[in-house]
C-alpha cells in the first residue's frame, strides 16, 4: 500500500464548517482555525471550497521569506513561521499561490495549516480531513481515491510561467493533467446553471 | 399563572443564553486526558461516534471514533463543538421558583418536587386524571422515553402524553406503517453506495444530516443516477444529476407523474406486485389522470423534470429512496410519503442490497423515542394503546390492572389546543421548547399563560422553561447512561463520561421521585438506566420494535445492534425486508392510492408568497443547546430570509436589508438574503431562534389528519422592507433573539 496522503475534492463539498471548526481543535493551536472555507459565488450558488495549505514542494512562501523562518519537515510539510526568526512582515501571504498564509498581528507571527504534524506525524489522519462529513477532505492513498472516485488526483498547478507541485492533491474531472488557474473564464456570457427561475422556464 | 415573570432582558442576563466561547479548561493545549470516552453525539438522530475527552471530571474536547462504523470518525461542526455545552455558564444548577415581577427563586429540592407532586393531585382532584398533561422530547434516551411513558400511564394516569417526535417523525412512521408494517428506516446506511438511483425528497441533507452527505456521494463515484426535489438548491442538489426545484407542497405532482410514466413504460415489477402485495389496482388507478404534465402543474416545475426523473428511477435494477421533512412537514404529510413509496412499491426495488429506502430521523433518538411509548397513541415496542392485547401485555409488565391504563390522549397540537381552551390545566415538560419549534407561536404562548400549574425540567432555562411555575436542572447526555436509535435502526449506548454537577440530578431520578410522591413508588424502583432498559427489553418482546435480545454489552461489542433483536442468540436485523417479507399480518405491502389536496393555507392576493421553513447546520433544533455553543453562534448568529432576486426586486429588497415576513397569525423581522438558488414564488426562514426572530411566528397551526405533525413547510406570508428594529430586544445578542 502506497504512502497516505491529503486530498480536496471541492466537488464534494457542502460547506458546513465541520473543518474549520475542527482544526481550531489541534493542540498545537488550539482555538486558531489554521483552513480557509470559501463560498464561490454566495448570491449565485450554493457552492463553497475549502482550502488547506497545499505543501508545495518548493514552497514559495519559505523561499520569499526574507528572515529564513519557514522550515520544510523531511515529509515536506510546510510550517508556521518560527516564532524566534517571523518578523511579521508578510512577504509569504501575498506570495502565496493558495492564498493560505495568515498573520496574527497579536501574537506577530504567520501561522498555518501544518497538515496537523502533530497527528500525522504521529500516524493519525489529519484533524479536518477525519471529520469531514463528505470527504471533500480525505486523508488515503493514491490508489483507494483512483479505486473509489471518478475523478483523478492531480498536484501540478501552472500559474503563467511559474509551475508549481504539491504534496496534497486535488481530485479533478478525469483527463485533466494539470490547474491552469488561468483558463478559468470568468464572468462569462453562459446561461447561469443555478439560477431556479431559469430551470423553472426550461432554459 | 405561566406568564412570564420578568422582562426578557433581565432574564436573558440571568440566564441567557450566553454563548461559550472557550471551552473547559481554556484554549490551552489539552495535553493528556484523564480518559477517552467511546460514546456519541447527541445532536441529531444520526448519532455520530464520538470520543469525549475528560480532564477533572469536565468534557474538555473530542478525538474522533474512526472505528465506529456509521461515521467512521466523520463529524458536522455541531458534533465538532458538543463537548462545549458541558460546563456552560448557564446551567441551570438549582431547582427555581418564579416570583411574580422578579423571575425565579433558587428553591431546594425537596419542596420543589412536594409543590409538583401537591400540583398534580391538586389538579387531577378537581378536574381528572387528564387535567394534567405531560409533553417530552425526541432527544431522550430510550430508557428515559421508556420512563416518561411508563410515568403518564402509572403514576400520573393521564392520557395526555405526546412528545415533539410529533414534529419530526410522524409523517414518515405513519406512512411506512401503512404500507410495510413497521416504522423503521427499511436499509441500513450501507445500502445508499449500492444503489444506481437515488431519490433525495425534501432532504437538506448537507445541513439536516451532514454525514449521510458521504454516503450519498459514494453512490455518486459508484456512477448512481441522483434526483433530488427541494425548493432550494441545496448543498447536495448543486451537482446531482437531475434536481427538480418542486413547488412546496408540489411533491405528490412529482411522485405521481414519475408513476405514471413507469407504468406507460412497463417499468413496473409486475410479479413482485402480483406476489407481494396487495392494492396496487387502485393505486395505477389514482395515478391514471397524473400526466407529466398534470403533475407539471401541482409540482410548479416543467413537465421534462418528471419525466426525466421517471427515466432515471424507472429501469434502474436498485435503487434508494430518502425522505425528510421536506414531504413531510405537511397537512398531507403522510400522503406525501405514501406517494414517494409508491415508487418504492412499483419497482419491486425493497429488501435487498443496495434496494430500499429510508426516513431521515432528524432528533437525537427521533427512531427510539417514538417506540418506547411516549406517543399519545403507543406503548412500549410500538405497541398500539387501543389493542386490547398489547395493553394486556404492558399491563403485565408494569403489574398494574389493564384497564387502569389510559387510552389514546391528545397529540401535541390538539394537546397544546387543549390547554388554550382550559381543559387541560397542568403541564410537566420535558426535553421540548414549544416556544420555539411549535407552529403559531402567539398561541402557543397564550396556552401556556392560561395553565395552573408548569413545571419544566431542563438543564437550561429555555424559552419555554422562563414561563414555568417551578424548574427542576436536569442533566446532559454525557452525563447519564443509556441507549438511542440512530437513523437506521441501530441501537447505540451514550456514555457517562463526567458526573452531573452539583446541585443537578439526573432526569431519570426526578421522574422516579416524582412518580414516589404520587404513591407508585414500588414500579419505579430502579437501581440504575440500566435497570430501566432491562425492563425496556421485556416491554418491547414480541413487539414491532423488539429490543430484547439486545443488551448494553451486545452493543458495545458489536458497535450498535439494529432492532428487531428478538434473543440474545439473534444478530439483530440491519435490512428489513428481505424475501419481499414485510410486517402486515399477510406479510404483504400494502401501497395506498395518493391524491394530491392543496396545503392548508395557500398564497393569495392578501399574502402572495409562501413561507417555508427549515434547519440549518450549525443548529439543532430550537437551539436550547446550540446557541449557547460560541463557536455554533459564530458560525450562523441569527436567521435569515432567502428570496430570489427576482422577488426581490419585485418587493423592492435589497440584499442585506432587514424585512418584515408577516402571517394572519404573526410576524417575524429577519435580513434578508437575496440569492438565486431559490424559487421566485417562495421565501425560507430557518426556525432554530425565538421571539421576533421565530419563524414559527408566522407558520400555521394545521395539522395533517392521520400523523397529526404541523405544516411546517407552507404558509402564506406577505414580505415588506423594514427598518432594522431598534427595540429592547434586538440589542439582545441574536442567540436570545437579537440581532448581530
Amino acid at each position: 500500500m502506497s504512502e497516505l496522503a491529503f486530498f480536496i475534492d471541492s466537488s464534494r463539498c457542502i460547506g458546513c464548517r465541520a473543518c474549520v471548526q475542527a482544526c481550531e481543535e489541534c493542540d498545537t493551536h488550539r482555538g486558531v482555525s489554521m483552513i480557509h472555507l470559501e463560498r464561490i459565488d454566495e448570491h449565485d450558488s450554493v457552492q463553497t471550497a475549502p482550502q488547506v495549505c497545499m505543501h508545495c514542494k518548493d514552497p514559495v512562501c519559505a523561499r520569499v521569506c526574507p528572515a529564513d523562518a519557514i522550515k520544510q519537515t523531511p515529509e515536506g510539510v510546510t510550517q508556521s513561521a518560527l516564532k524566534p526568526r517571523c518578523i511579521g512582515c508578510s512577504n509569504c501571504v501575498l506570495a502565496c499561490p493558495f492564498g493560505v498564509p495568515n498573520y496574527y498581528g497579536k501574537i506577530d507571527q504567520m501561522m498555518k495549516c501544518d497538515y496537523c504534524y502533530d497527528r500525522t506525524s504521529a500516524g493519525k489522519k489529519p484533524m479536518c480531513a477525519t471529520v469531514c462529513p463528505s470527504q471533500a477532505l480525505a486523508f488515503t492513498t493514491l490508489e483507494e481515491i483512483g479505486r473509489t472516485r471518478q475523478g483523478t488526483a492531480i498536484n501540478r498547478w501552472v500559474f503563467g510561467a511559474e509551475v508549481v507541485e504539491t504534496k496534497v492533491f486535488v481530485v479533478v474531472p478525469r483527463g485533466t493533467r494539470e490547474v491552469r488557474p488561468d483558463l478559468v473564464q470568468l464572468g462569462g456570457s453562459r446561461h447561469d446553471p443555478f439560477d431556479v427561475a431559469a430551470m423553472l422556464e426550461g432554459a | 399563572m405561566a406568564k412570564l415573570s420578568d422582562s426578557i432582558e433581565n432574564l436573558f442576563a440571568r440566564f441567557g443564553p450566553h454563548v461559550e466561547q472557550v471551552p473547559a479548561g481554556g484554549w490551552a493545549p489539552i495535553g493528556e486526558a484523564d480518559k477517552l470516552v467511546k460514546t456519541h453525539c447527541c445532536f441529531c438522530g444520526q448519532q455520530c461516534g464520538i470520543q469525549l475527552k475528560v480532564k477533572d471530571n469536565r468534557v474538555v474536547g473530542f478525538e474522533p471514533w474512526e472505528e465506529f462504523p456509521f461515521n467512521q470518525g466523520k463529524l458536522c461542526p455541531k458534533g465538532v463543538k458538543r463537548y462545549m455545552q458541558n460546563a456552560h455558564p448557564d446551567r441551570l444548577l438549582s431547582p427555581l421558583e418564579r416570583v411574580d415581577g422578579a423571575g425565579f427563586r433558587d428553591l431546594a429540592w425537596e419542596p420543589a418536587l412536594a409543590r409538583i407532586a401537591a400540583e398534580m393531585k391538586r389538579i387531577q382532584g378537581a378536574n381528572g386524571n387528564d387535567a394534567f398533561a405531560v409533553l417530552t422530547g425526541a432527544s431522550l434516551t430510550n430508557e428515559k422515553a421508556y420512563l416518561m411513558g411508563k410515568f403518564a400511564r402509572v403514576a400520573l394516569r393521564t392520557a395526555n402524553i405526546d412528545y415533539n417526535g410529533r414534529l419530526c417523525m410522524v409523517s414518515a412512521g405513519a406512512a411506512s406503517k401503512k404500507v410495510f408494517g413497521i416504522d423503521r428506516a427499511a436499509n441500513p446506511w450501507s445500502d445508499i453506495p449500492k444503489a444506481e438511483v437515488l431519490l433525495i425528497a425534501g432532504a437538506n441533507i448537507a445541513e439536516c444530516a451532514p454525514i449521510t452527505t458521504d454516503y450519498v456521494w459514494r453512490a455518486r463515484e459508484n456512477g448512481a443516477r441522483i434526483i433530488v426535489l427541494d425548493p432550494r438548491m441545496t448543498p447536495i442538489a448543486r451537482t446531482v444529476d437531475l434536481f427538480i426545484p418542486v413547488k412546496p407542497g408540489g411533491d405528490i405532482g412529482v411522485f405521481n407523474g414519475m408513476l405514471h410514466v413507469m407504468i406507460k413504460r412497463g417499468w413496473i415489477d409486475r410479479a413482485f406486485i402480483a406476489a407481494h402485495t396487495t392494492g396496487w389496482e387502485a393505486v395505477e388507478k389514482a395515478v391514471e389522470k397524473y400526466t407529466p404534465e398534470y403533475g407539471a402543474k401541482i409540482a410548479g416545475v416543467p413537465a421534462s423534470l418528471i419525466v426525466k426523473a421517471a427515466e432515471l428511477w424507472g429501469p434502474a435494477k436498485t435503487s434508494f429512496l430518502l425522505h425528510a421533512r421536506g414531504i413531510e412537514h405537511h397537512s398531507k404529510g403522510v400522503d406525501n410519503c405514501l406517494a414517494a413509496l409508491n415508487l418504492v412499491v412499483g419497482s419491486g426495488r425493497i429488501g435487498r442490497e443496495g434496494c430500499g429506502y429510508a426516513m431521515i430521523t432528524g432528533q437525537g433518538n427521533g427512531q427510539g423515542a417514538r417506540e418506547q411509548g411516549q406517543k399519545c397513541d403507543q406503548l412500549p415496542g410500538a405497541r398500539d394503546i387501543e389493542n386490547p392485547e398489547h395493553r394486556r401485555y404492558i399491563a403485565d409488565v408494569w403489574k398494574v390492572p389493564e384497564e387502569s391504563i389510559p387510552h389514546k390522549g391528545l397529540s401535541a397540537i390538539p394537546l397544546v389546543e387543549a390547554i388554550h381552551a382550559g381543559r387541560i390545566k397542568g403541564l410537566l415538560l420535558l426535553c421540548f421548547n414549544p416556544l420555539v419549534s411549535l407552529p403559531d407561536q402567539n398561541f402557543v404562548r397564550e396556552a401556556l399563560e392560561k395553565l395552573e400549574f408548569f413545571a419544566v425540567i431542563d438543564f437550561f432555562l429555555s424559552e419555554t422553561a422562563q414561563h414555568a411555575d417551578i424548574v427542576l436542572p436536569g442533566s446532559l447526555m454525557e452525563e447519564d447512561e443509556g441507549t438511542t436509535t440512530n437513523v437506521e435502526g441501530r441501537v447505540i449506548h451514550h456514555k457517562k463520561a463526567v458526573d452531573p454537577p452539583a446541585g443537578t440530578r439526573e432526569e431519570w431520578k426526578i421522574i422516579c421521585d416524582l412518580a414516589a410522591r404520587l404513591g407508585q413508588g414500588d414500579k419505579f424502583a430502579y437501581a440504575s438506566t440500566k435497570e430501566i432498559f432491562d425492563e425496556l427489553r421485556v416491554a418491547s418482546k414480541g413487539g414491532i420494535s423488539d429490543y430484547y435480545g439486545i443488551t448494553w454489552e451486545r452493543i458495545d461489542e458489536q458497535m450498535g445492534i439494529f432492532w428487531p433483536c428478538p434473543s440474545l442468540d439473534h444478530p439483530g436485523t440491519p435490512r428489513l425486508y428481505e424475501g419481499a417479507k414485510f410486517g402486515h399480518a399477510d406479510g404483504k405491502a400494502h401501497p395506498q392510492p395518493v391524491e394530491w389536496r392543496p396545503a392548508a393555507e395557500e398564497a393569495d392576493a392578501e399574502y402572495p408568497i409562501i413561507l417555508t421553513t427549515g434547519r440549518t447546520v450549525a443548529h439543532y433544533l430550537s437551539g436550547t443547546q446550540t446557541r449557547r455553543i460560541g463557536a455554533l453562534v459564530g458560525q450562523t448568529p441569527e436567521p435569515w430570509c432567502e428570496m430570489h432576486p427576482r422577488l426581490a426586486g419585485k418587493l423592492g429588497v435589497a440584499d442585506g436589508d432587514f424585512v418584515r415576513v408577516e402571517s394572519r397569525r404573526g410576524w417575524l423581522t429577519v435580513p434578508a438574503r437575496v440569492l438565486t438558488t431559490i424559487r421566485p414564488d417562495t421565501v425560507f426562514v430557518p426556525y432554530h431562534w425565538p421571539f421576533d426572530r421565530a419563524a414559527n411566528r408566522a407558520t400555521i397551526r394545521a395539522i395533517d389528519p392521520v400523523s397529526n405533525i404541523p405544516e411546517f413547510k407552507i404558509c402564506a406570508v406577505r414580505v415588506t422592507k423594514a427598518p432594522r428594529p431598534d427595540d429592547a430586544l434586538a440589542h439582545l445578542p441574536p442567540q436570545a433573539g437579537g440581532l448581530s
